[in-house]
Order: C-alpha cells, then structure tokens, then sequence
C-alpha cells in the first residue's frame, strides 16, 4: 500500500517537476511569475488529443503506435513551444521595464485568454484521449507500476537530465545563466538577452507540452480548466525547491507529488488540492528561499 | 526571410496555423483575415490619440457626485425588473471593487484571493441567519468584521512577503476556503450551497422587493464611497500611498510599513464582508461556485480597468464589467476570451487604467 503511494505520488510528482522548470526558468531569468504557464501545459494535452486522433483516423496508429505516439509528442512539442514564443513577443517583452505587477496581470489575462480560446474551439465537456494505454504492469513487492507510469518517470527523468546538461555545458546554456545573474551585465559582454530569454519561454513551453501529453493519457480525460490546478501545483514544487533552482524544481515536483499522494491515501482525498497551497504558504512564510535555494538579500 | 517573418502576413499565417489544430481549415482562415486586417489597422488606429477623458472633470466633485445620485436614485422608476437586478449586482461589485481597490490600489500590495472574502461575508450571514435566526442587520457588521478578522489573520503572515509572492499566497489562501466550503458537508453544506436566508427587512417590512433592495445596495455603496474618500484624505490614507511609493523610503520616514499595510488588508476586506452580506441577501442562497478564482480575477480586472487607486476608477470598472456582458448577452460565450485580451491590451498601451489614479506619480 505504501510502496503503491510512493509509485503513484512519484509519477504526479515528475510532472509537476518537469512543469515547475518552465516557472523556475523564466523566474530565475525575469524575476516574474508566468501564469500562463499552466495554460501551456493544458494545450499540450489538448494537441496531443488532437494529432493522436488524427493520427488514429488515417489508421497510421493502428499500424505503428509507439511511431505515431511520439510523432504526436512531437508535434504538440513543437506546437506549444510556438505558443511560448509568441506569448512572450506579446504579452511580456513589452512590459519588461514596467512596474511588476503589470507583466503578473498581463500573464493573468493570457492565462484567461487561453482557458476560454480552447473552451470555445474544444467545447467545455471532457475530452477522452484517443487511445487506452494497457494496464500491463510490472509487479513487485505487492505494489505494481504500469508501463505508462514507467514511461513518464523516465521521459521525465531524461527531460530533466537533458536541460541540466543543456543548461550545464552549451554555450546557450552558459548565456541562460549569466543572463539569470545579471541582465545588462551579460548584454554588455555580448549575449543577445532578448533571444535568451525566447528560448527560455521556448524551452518551458516544450517541457510544459510534453508534461501535458504524458498526463492526458495518464488520466485518460482532459478539461480546458486542468491548467490553472497543476499550473499553481508545479509553481508550489517550484517554490519548494527553491525558485530559480533548476534542481530545486525537480526535486521540488517529486516532494510535492509524494506529499499529495500520501496525503490523499491517509488523511483524506477530498482536500487534496488543499495539501498544496497550504504547503506553499508554509514554506513561503517559513523559508522563502526554498529547500535548495540561498537567502538572498534584497537589493535596495 | 527575416523581413518576411516580421510581417503582417506571416504573423497572421502562424497565428492561424497554431490555431488551426484545435479547430477547423474555415475558421482559421477566419481568424487569418481577421488578424491581418487587425495588423494592418493597427497602426493607423494608434495614430489616433486618445484623449484621457471626453471631457474634463471638475475640479471639485460635488456637482458630479449629486449627479451621479440623482441618476442612480432615479434610474428605479425608468427601468424593468430585470435591469434592476443586474444594477444590484453592480452594487454589490463596487464595493467589492472599492474594497480591493484599498489594497491594491492605495497601498500597492496585489491580492488574488479577495473572493475569499467576499464568501466568508456571505457565509457569515448565511448560517448566522439560518442556524441561528438572526436578521440583517445585526449580521452585517459581525460578517463585515469577521472578513476583516479573516484579512488581519492572513495578513499578519503574509505581508511579510512582497510582489508576486504575496499574490500567489492570497491566491493560495482563496482557494484553501473555497475547498473547505466546498467539502466541510457538516457545516456549509457543501457544493449544495445554503438556501433559504431571509432576505433583509426594514421597519417591518421585507426589502425582498428588487427596487427596495437596490436602494439599500446603493446606500451601502455611497456610505463606502464617503468612508474610503475619507480615510483616503487622512493620515492614513497617504501613509499608504507611501508605502506603495516607496515601501523602504516609507519605512524611513517613520511609518510602520507592516502596521499601515496591515490595516489596508483589513479595511479593504471589510468591505468585501459588507459586500458579501448584501450578496448572501439579494441571493437568499450562497454556494462556493459563486467565489472562485475567476471571481477574485474579475474584482481585480475592474479595479485595474477603471485605474488603480481610483476610487470613481473602480466604480466605473465595475459599471463596465457587470453592465457591458448583459448588453452583449449573445456574445456571452466570448467574454471571457475578451476580458482576457482586454488585460493585456491595457496593461501594454494604458497601464494607469481608464481614468488612472489621482497623483501623477502613481501611473508610472
């Protein structure tokens, strides 16, 4: 019963994680909390449901699914990604000078924006991913993992791995970094911010899109509302490892994951929701820095 | 190629192509014509400038304000039932808006859970009424206090953390009693909500009629009108406009930056108790859906549409947001979509709102 908690609440928590890392980036680089983030995730899941079922119609997923699987991945990879993009140019590069609750309001509107304009082309009833994944688990220990859950906890994982390293050792990567630390600073020795700080929202989206296909077929349903929750869920797992801690983030989604499952299967599931906010207030107002993150003196 | 990417035909051939997924081949052709015609006005229509106001306010307010009472007071003889009851839920907006507005926009600190609020008033009054019998009257200030109560004990922690992050903690604390309410069966009755509260009653007689209540909402909005003008002008009031100057320059002068903010989180959601004990009565039902998040936003969206830290500028974002959907009931479905848009268009080419606030030095 435990191991099986720890098993579910792990695969929610790399989801959270792989989302929290699109806040933790652009809040390491802007200092901005990006709403619309969670939209972004919900639209994976909506694309995902769209070209599989394309994918299904033309009868090329009966043929080859794992194909047609990541093909559709892909696609809502790339399509999100696109939606970053231009939500930055929009909504945000405009605002980068103004006073800081202007880009959070413009973010709320986005977030608005996105929730109704998939509510209105997609219809406000659930929509059913396209294609059952079997329920061939794996057994051990009386718990049993399903090759689905599997698969999520390893694409996470290599998502996770990837960006280190891409963050780590990349010439991009390093100028992501030094753009984080010091804005004027890095476009004094030559690094383009503006570009920078695109493939950041880039890069987020993309992770967001993937977070949202591998959840639409975890739970099967999807509704145009699911961004707000898991949007403030993986902001909450940002928070707890330490906003702009890349590896606070990841370790932030898998706590909060754990926490939510063991929550819900021994002190009750109906507030499950509840368990995240109250842990963000706590850790807000106890350790603001958050589990991996340093104390920072605010600049006067 | 990179000229072609910047222009109006490209942007409208990718906007259509991402939208195409999600819906069909016509309807992104649509929204491609659209969006080119749209860019392609764009910048003609900014030429044009937009003046700060049609006309010039004057310089005192009294003659405005004894128009603006006569025509609200009068406005119940002239218009149908219907009406009525959309001009009570202005009411009960504006005052939501007038008491965010003394949060965020005479101190500066960002509240996303003010719904919250708003729901405990009206809850306050709901099992107050039907759990212990008591009318009205004597529940409206104890549900006014008891929000304000609310404000203090979510203050106190979180004032301590600024910008976003107090944001996303009002968001968090929003959402914790709309849970709770949603799930505490034993005592809110959950999703069912509680009906039966008895609408108020004034010398005897029932002000369950629209016309009668719509007279109380409006005394209410003109007595929070007269109070927050008030404590706007005192000492208070500019120690807050200090605070959201220039908190550590504030702190400097010798204000008690948490003291000051502290009251503003507990005047402002006073209001929002007020507020919620006349919703609780128009509605003679309360029920979590009606304080969600989408609620906190659109009390947030009139006080930033009208200007922040205005108080005519939330009365006005609230005469907007409350009046403009019922004029376009047939567009219902793309409100939403609209306010959203709206949002960022403002904060981009008018970020003091439509009126902006009062001092100069506030529209920064």
């Amino acid at each position: 019963m435990l191991l099986q908690q720890l098993i579910n609440g792990l695969t929610v928590g790399c989801v959270y994680a792989v989302i929290a890392l699109g806040y933790t980036m652009v809040y390491g680089i802007l200092e901005f909390i990006n709403f619309a983030h969670g939209e972004i995730y919900m639209l994976g899941a909506y694309f995902g449901i769209v070209f599989l079922s394309l994918f299904t119609a033309s009868g090329f997923a009966a043929s080859n699914f794992p194909l047609a699987f990541a093909l559709t991945v892909l696609f809502t990879i790339l399509f999100c990604s696109a939606y970053g993009f231009a939500i930055e140019k929009t909504a945000y590069k405009p605002l980068r000078n103004a006073p800081r609750l202007s880009p959070l309001i413009s973010a709320i509107g986005i977030s608005i924006f996105l929730q109704n304009y998939v509510m209105i082309t997609q219809g406000a009833t659930d929509k059913v991913f396209p294609q059952r994944f079997g329920d061939a688990s794996f057994h051990f220990m009386g718990a049993s993992v399903t090759g689905l859950q599997l698969i999520i906890i390893l694409a996470s994982g290599l998502m996770m791995l990837g960006l280190h390293l891409f963050i780590k050792k990349t010439r991009t990567g390093k100028a992501m970094r030094a753009t984080a630390q010091d804005m004027t600073m890095a476009s004094l020795v030559g690094i383009n911010v503006d570009r920078i700080i695109s493939t950041t929202f880039v890069i987020g989206a993309g992770l967001a899109a993937a977070a949202g296909v591998m959840v639409a077929a975890y739970y099967g349903l999807v509704n145009y509302s699911i961004g707000y929750v898991a949007g403030i869920k993986a902001f909450t797992a940002a928070v707890l490892g330490g906003i702009g801690n890349i590896p606070g983030a990841m370790l932030g989604g898998i706590v909060l994951g754990l926490m939510e499952s063991l929550g819900s299967a021994y002190i009750s599931a109906e507030y499950k929701d509840v368990y995240a906010f109250i842990i963000l207030i706590v850790i807000l107002l106890i350790k603001p820095a958050g589990l991996l993150g340093a104390n920072v003196e605010e600049k006067v | 190629m990179k000229r072609f990417l910047h222009s109006p035909v490209a942007v409208a051939l990718c906007a259509a192509l991402l939208f195409l997924p999600l819906k069909d081949l016509k309807s992104a052709a649509l929204l491609f014509v659209f969006i080119l015609a749209g860019l392609y006005a764009a910048p003609r229509i900014r030429r044009i400038k937009i003046p700060p106001l049609p006309f010039k306010l004057p310089r005192t307010e009294g003659p405005l304000q004894i128009l603006a009472v006569a025509v609200f007071a009068l406005l119940p003889l002239a218009v149908k039932d219907y009406y009525m009851d959309v001009l009570i839920m202005f009411g009960i907006y504006a005052i939501l808006a007038l008491g965010l507005n003394v949060i965020v926009g005479f101190t500066g600190q960002l509240n996303l859970g003010f719904a919250a609020f708003y729901a405990i008033g009206a809850y306050t009054y709901a099992l107050l009424n039907t759990r212990l019998g008591l009318g009205f009257w004597p529940s409206l200030p104890i549900a006014a206090c008891f929000a304000s109560l609310s404000g203090l004990v979510l203050g106190v922690p979180a004032l301590r953390l600024k910008g976003d992050y107090l944001a996303i903690v009002t968001l968090g604390f929003g959402e914790i009693v709309r849970i709770v309410l949603n799930n505490w069966d034993a005592f809110t009755k959950g999703p069912n909500g509680i009906a039966g509260i008895a609408p108020p009653s004034m010398a005897g007689i029932s002000l369950g009629k629209l016309q009668h209540y719509y007279y109380l909402v409006f005394l209410m909005l003109i007595a929070a009108v007269f109070v927050i003008r008030r404590v706007e002008s005192s000492k208070t009031g500019r120690a807050w406009l200090a605070i959201k100057e220039n908190e550590i320059a504030a702190s400097t002068m010798g204000i008690d930056t948490t003291a000051y903010k502290l009251y503003a989180f507990a005047f402002g959601t006073f209001w929002a108790g007020i507020a919620g004990t006349l919703f609780a009565g128009k509605m003679q039902f309360v029920s979590p859906e009606s304080f969600t998040f989408m609620e906190s936003v659109l009390i947030l969206s009139m006080v930033i549409l009208g200007g922040i830290g205005n108080v005519y500028g939330a009365i006005l974002g609230a005469f907007i947001l409350v009046i403009m959907p019922e004029l376009l009931r047939d567009a219902q479905l793309y409100r939403m979509l609209v306010l959203g848009i709206c949002l960022v268009a403002l904060m981009i080419f008018r970020p003091q709102g439509l009126i902006g606030a009062k001092d100069a030095s506030a529209g920064r």
